[in-house]
């Protein structure tokens, strides 16, 4: 008897475990914390659904009144990723965009909520494309240690700013005002800016150079902003992030010793 | 005497090897393949293409000593119109196809798309080719396709592939707005895209009867439906008027 109860025990385990098996995509998992979808759902009901609305599509209530427009989980398609252009996000990926949110945007930061809300913000999020059953993330992108920033870095940089077309959008001084800037959308047809690097500004997906290293690598999908993964070695990226640093804070290029680059 | 016999020994070699290389995923041994064949025409009086002013890059301007036109529209002799994609929408009895070993070439030339409208199957590669000086940055916005964006400077090499079918992605390049493209995704090889005289043919089909549809980016779709019997070679046209 006592037997026979372990089996069906054993049985139990197994069909419960092949059960949850197909909605192990739709978990998140960062760092040890794992998150869940119900609690997730709450959440988002709570404090997402008036921007990304019910179905997550990015039409909610106040969507008409926002620009940038609120993310379409549908498409599967994010700006912040430590993935490579084309690849889902780390579901850290999608956790770091909840905490930090977007500056410039309607997004705020949710830091106010518990580290395993937004874990389970993440698991509910995800059930909105079937694009994270079908697929999985590409491995992160590497980001080598920087090397100093010194005027012979930033001037190559310069250089690549030219070479690379990064100019036809962002401008020649880097205000955000090159010929192509103003023919600009994002994948949904809005119109968008081309950031303006002289402003001192924050930008979307995180702070240190780190960051900016990494936004040229994977590039920000659903905006025109390209991978430079395979067009410039990692070097060329950080002399390109020195030289990015370098006009902010308006600055002339007299004053920061670079010479103007003749196109 | 020898030379004939080299001559017969090398023809058979390549009926052989053709018709090896023609039977895509399809192995019906006692049916000969059929195929439609015709044009795409335009009645009327097509719109006219526009002067495309590549001035802000020295580099695609310098490509063409007289300047660029748009290609939506591309009417050639007698009004055949290319750029069209002509497809089998319906009527296949088979759906495994495994893509062709051969990559599908896009090349970015005089700050243009060659060709304007791509035509590939499902995880077949595309090879990306970036024959200009200058540095474009090539840009899908898929419906059932993952979105990337990729800078590509002169020289570097670029594969991808498309998983899903779609007809078409568009396809930009940021850096220079005025290229525009189009990518059709097929998860069967019975596809074509219409040539400068508007023609195409769909080639060694499977006896049946298909839905064909020719889809133009600015036009839309039509469709036609046919039947194919054994080794026959079908007339079709499509005429689109505007």
């Amino acid at each position: 008897m006592r037997m026979k109860l372990k089996w069906a025990g054993t049985a139990l385990m197994l069909v419960s475990m092949l059960w949850s098996a197909p909605g192990s995509a739709q978990e998140s998992h960062v760092g040890k914390l794992s998150g869940n979808v119900k609690r997730g759902k709450a959440l988002y009901e709570r404090y997402c659904i008036f921007c990304h609305g019910p179905n997550g599509d990015g039409r909610g209530e106040s969507a008409p009144y926002l620009d940038p427009k609120p993310r379409d989980f549908t498409k599967a398609v994010f700006k912040c990723r430590s993935t490579p252009s084309g690849s889902l996000p780390l579901d850290s990926d999608l956790y770091d965009t909840i905490s930090r949110g977007i500056h410039a945007s309607g997004m705020p930061s949710w830091k106010p909520l518990l580290r395993q809300e937004r874990v389970d913000l993440v698991a509910y999020i995800k059930t909105f494309s079937s694009a994270f059953q079908e697929e999985k993330p590409a491995a992160p992108v590497e980001i080598p240690p920087e090397p100093p920033s010194t005027p012979e870095s930033i001037q190559r940089g310069a250089e690549l700013f030219q070479k690379m077309n990064c100019w036809t959008c962002h401008g020649k001084d880097g205000r955000g005002y090159g010929p192509s800037a103003a023919t600009l959308t994002d994948s949904k047809g809005y119109p968008i800016a081309p950031f303006d690097f002289t402003s001192g500004s924050r930008f979307k997906c995180g702070e240190t150079d780190r960051d900016m290293f990494r936004d040229l690598v994977t590039g920000l999908d659903g905006t025109p902003m390209p991978s430079f993964g395979s067009a410039m070695d990692a070097d060329q990226r950080w002399d390109v992030v020195h030289y990015i640093r370098s006009l902010n804070g308006h600055k002339t290029h007299a004053e920061l010793k670079i010479e103007p680059v003749a196109h | 005497m020898k030379q004939k016999f080299a001559l017969i020994a090398t023809s058979t070699l390549v009926a052989l090897s053709a018709s090896i290389g023609i039977l895509p995923g399809w192995a019906g041994p006692a049916d000969a393949p059929s195929s439609v064949k015709g044009s795409v025409k335009f009645e009327g009086t097509a719109p006219k293409s526009s002067r495309i002013d590549m001035s802000q890059d020295p580099l695609c301007a310098k490509a063409h000593p007289t300047p660029a036109t748009t290609e939506e529209f591309v009417v050639g002799m007698e009004g055949g119109l290319a750029n069209v994609v002509v497809y089998i929408s319906d009527g296949l009895t088979s759906h495994n196809f495994q893509p062709p070993q051969q990559p599908a070439v896009l090349e970015q030339k005089g700050c243009q798309y060659k060709p304007h409208v791509l035509a590939l199957e499902a995880n077949q590669k595309l090879n990306i080719v970036n024959s200009d000086e200058t540095t474009h940055n090539i840009h899908p916005n898929p419906n059932n396709n993952r979105e990337w964006n990729m800078t590509q400077p002169h020289g570097m090499a670029l594969e991808q592939t498309f998983a899903r079918e779609e007809i078409a992605i568009p396809v930009k390049c940021n850096v220079h707005p005025w290229m525009k493209g189009f990518i059709a995704v097929f998860k069967h090889p019975y596809f074509a895209v219409t040539d400068k005289n508007g023609s195409f043919e769909l080639k060694d089909l499977p006896p049946g009867t298909y839905t064909i549809t020719a889809w133009q980016e600015k036009l839309g779709s039509q469709t036609q439906n046919v039947t194919v019997g054994a080794g026959e070679a079908k007339p079709l046209d499509f005429t689109f008027k505007q």
